[in-house]
């Protein structure tokens, strides 16, 4: 690390007492890089044992990492916090422009402890810290009204990011999203529940210091390596053009998109929730996060007439990827476009991960069709497949909660079978929902194994679609190159890159990279480290009570076939045995 | 008296030619700020502490973003204010800085209507763009490009 980096600077806000304070721990960044590293050991010193997560014991943690500021695709931050949802380890990663603000205001993490007995939002301009009233603010249910008012009333335009909270966060959804940028998230695991117990509405944060490096030359030499990669690499391609939305139709063709609350996993209509589709007839804009020169984020243009007056229109700019695709569209039955970007919208306003929604309305949905919940909990609305109505009107009640079973939809899956049963079909691993993959073992493997139980841990669907041309691995091979994914993934996300750069950011270029953050370290050093922050984070969930070899898969996966034909649950199970043997061993 | 006054030391009817950068299709721009890294790495070091350029949302990324350079004036406002003759009109338009004399207080920002002088916080100074190109080489969909500008004198 070189002497002058601002990176081991750590920012510390007590939201109790409206203090602030800067730690140096050049220690901290130098043993873990930053990112996922720093944040999660940071997790560990600052959050109690059992603490509440949504009581003032929680603690969050955004890091940044060397990487942020220097190089092209370092453009992510990572949060750390215990999951209100999970009720043990949180980590939720946003693009957008926080991680070159939160470097360039001079900070490798921020770390928010306490709890506000008012409404509050804190705007960090460099050095500058302020606790702001934020009274006037609370009670915007609109995430996206929350950024045109910060925007105005705060500096740093271009430079800044503004997460906030939408309503979800107030009213403390377990899966309530910090919205950045307006169209960027820290999505999955409850982070807005949290800043809503804090009574943290917002962060402001901007800057713009020089980044040091060890050798002029080399980095110059090694940002046009990553650059020229970046701006013209098939591997980026995907990105750009149609982005995420591209894999509807393959995998659809494949019947690996789950349909009906994964009833089926083929949708018949699934074209017009397409990437192509989209593309086609509702792309508006393609826009980026700040210094990434891929443009991944595609935003719908949806122009809607207003019913009462001729000639009366509002367009709605929406940002779409696969994976609200498939958790408003595919999952719940939408094949409507209109419908699907409306739902994406709602979720998007008041601050919701899109994701868990979407599981939490497909069970729902099945509950009701088998009458194992009625209109007396859903207050009236007859739950069907793609009906859009219901749907946004059951998302207001989710964050509004007007009767128990709402207020136990916000809570989670769980929550809801635990009271009326139905566990069977209620998509969920660990506590959160699953992803849209129904491609094989290995992306099962990953939701249940991984720390986050996301699809992005391990990317067991991309062992499945690659095994569907060669065969796939033993479960030996499987349980273990899922585990050496997902640990080298913790160096990625220490750095911070986006997973989206993981083809262009091999082992070797990180370390070239890294040496121009003056860092010197081998791809064995770094595959030693990978292993090692993997091993802190499941230390952390373990600790809160998370039990890997207890953790139940859905039954619902065992009804239908994958690509790769009928999952084997014994085979599963021997593979979440070695994965957590090799967790163990390190 | 003001810098601007330097063309008028040219020779009348003289033709030649000078760069500026020049925003060709803001729409294209997807806001990834890569050009605004790229000036300030001209300098040998990461971040934004250096860059003459800037990108920003029009008001919320949605509706797209504006590009803000240098126009090179021929009659430059900034040079103009320069109450210690900091900044001199560059012969076609443009102005340059000799940093050894600026006192860094800051007219030459605030007059100009583009907010195309940016600042330089760490060393007080303001950041001039001293028309190289180098962002428009970083700049992914073409959006600005150095451009080669007649300088006549009538």
């Amino acid at each position: 690390m070189i002497e002058k980096d601002p990176l081991k600077n750590i920012l510390y806000l007590d939201l109790t007492r409206k203090r602030f304070w800067i730690d140096e721990r050049r220690d901290l960044f130098e043993e873990y890089l930053g990112g996922v590293g720093a944040a999660s050991k940071l997790l560990i010193e600052e959050c109690r044992q059992g603490a509440d997560p949504l009581s003032p014991e929680n603690v969050i943690v955004f890091a940044v990492g060397p990487l942020n500021g220097l190089f092209p695709l370092a453009s992510k931050t990572v949060s750390c916090f215990k999951s209100p949802l999970t009720g043990n380890y949180g980590e939720s990663h946003a693009g957008g422009r926080s991680s070159i603000a939160i470097r360039l205001a001079g900070y490798g993490a921020i770390v928010i402890k306490g709890a506000s007995d008012y409404p509050v939002y804190v705007s960090i301009h460099g050095k500058n810290v302020n606790f702001r009233d934020a009274s006037a603010l609370w009670g915007v249910r609109s995430s996206t009204t929350v950024g045109r008012v910060l925007r105005n009333a705060e500096a740093g335009a271009g430079i800044r990011t503004i997460m906030r909270i939408g309503g979800a966060g107030e009213n403390l959804v377990s899966y309530a999203s910090v919205n950045t940028e307006t169209y960027r998230h820290f999505g999955r695991l409850g982070l807005g529940a949290v800043f809503g117990s804090k009574k943290l509405k917002a962060i402001v944060i901007s800057g713009k210091t020089t980044v040091p490096v060890s050798d002029k030359r080399l980095y110059r030499e090694v940002y046009d390596k990553i650059y020229n990669a970046a701006a013209k690499s098939p591997v980026m391609k995907k990105y750009h053009d149609l982005g995420t939305a591209s894999n509807i139709n393959p995998l659809n063709a494949i019947s690996a998109l789950p349909t009906k609350n994964l009833k089926e996993s083929h949708l018949d209509s699934a074209e017009r929730i397409s990437g192509e589709y989209l593309a086609e007839r509702y792309l508006g804009r393609r826009t980026a996060c700040a210094h990434c020169p891929i443009a991944c984020i595609h935003l719908a243009a949806l122009r809607e007439p207003y019913a009462n007056e001729p000639y009366f229109y509002k367009t709605t700019m929406t940002s779409y990827d696969y994976e609200l695709l498939y958790s408003l569209g595919s999952l719940l039955g939408v094949v409507d476009t209109d419908a699907v970007l409306k739902l994406i919208n709602e979720a998007e306003t008041w601050g919701l991960d899109a994701m868990m929604v979407g599981a939490v309305l497909s069970w729902m949905t099945e509950a009701f069709e088998k009458g194992i919940i009625n209109e007396d909990q859903t207050i009236g609305l007859r739950l069907k497949w793609g009906g859009y109505d219901e749907y946004a009107k059951a998302i207001r009640y989710i964050v509004t909660q007007p009767n128990d079973f709402y207020k136990k939809a916000a809570k989670g899956l769980e929550s809801l079978t635990e009271q009326y049963g139905g566990s069977d079909f209620a998509l969920t691993y660990g506590g959160n929902g699953m992803p849209g993959y129904h491609t094989g073992p290995a992306a099962h493997l990953t939701y249940i194994t991984g720390a986050r139980h996301s699809h992005l841990d391990s990317a067991g669907y991309n062992i499945d679609q690659e095994g569907l041309k060669k065969g796939l691995p033993s479960v030996k091979e499987l349980a273990t190159s899922l585990y050496l994914e997902e640990a080298w993934r913790q160096i990625l996300s220490s750095l911070v890159v986006c997973f989206f750069s993981r083809g262009l950011y091999t082992p070797q270029l990180v370390s070239e990279a890294l040496e121009v953050a003056g860092s010197s370290l081998s791809e064995e050093d770094l595959n030693r480290l990978g292993k090692k922050i993997l091993g802190n984070k499941n230390h952390f969930k373990e600790r809160e009570g998370f039990n890997m070899l207890a953790a139940k898969f859905p039954r619902r996966i065992f009804d239908l076939p994958t690509p790769h034909g009928m999952l084997d649950e014994r085979q599963l199970e021997e593979a979440v045995v070695l994965y957590h043997s090799l967790l163990e061993s390190t | 008296m003001y810098k601007s006054m330097v063309q008028f030391q040219l020779k009348a009817g003289a033709d030649w030619m000078v760069k500026r950068l020049s925003v060709i299709d803001s729409n294209r721009c997807t806001g990834c700020q890569s050009c605004m890294f790229a000036c300030s790495r001209r300098f040998g070091s990461g971040g934004l502490a250096n860059a003459a350029i800037h990108v920003r949302s029009v008001g919320g990324v949605e509706h797209g973003f504006v590009v803000i350079v240098c126009r090179a004036c021929a009659s430059a406002p900034c040079a103009k204010v320069c109450p210690v003759d900091a900044l001199s009109v560059r012969a076609g338009g443009g102005v340059r800085l000799e940093a050894s004399r600026c006192i860094g207080c800051g007219l030459c920002a605030k007059s100009c209507p583009y907010g195309a002088i940016l600042w330089n916080e760490e060393e007080n100074k303001p950041i001039i763009c001293v028309y190289c190109g180098y962002c428009a080489n970083y700049c992914p969909h073409d959006v600005i490009a150095l451009e080669e500008m007649e300088a006549k004198m009538s």
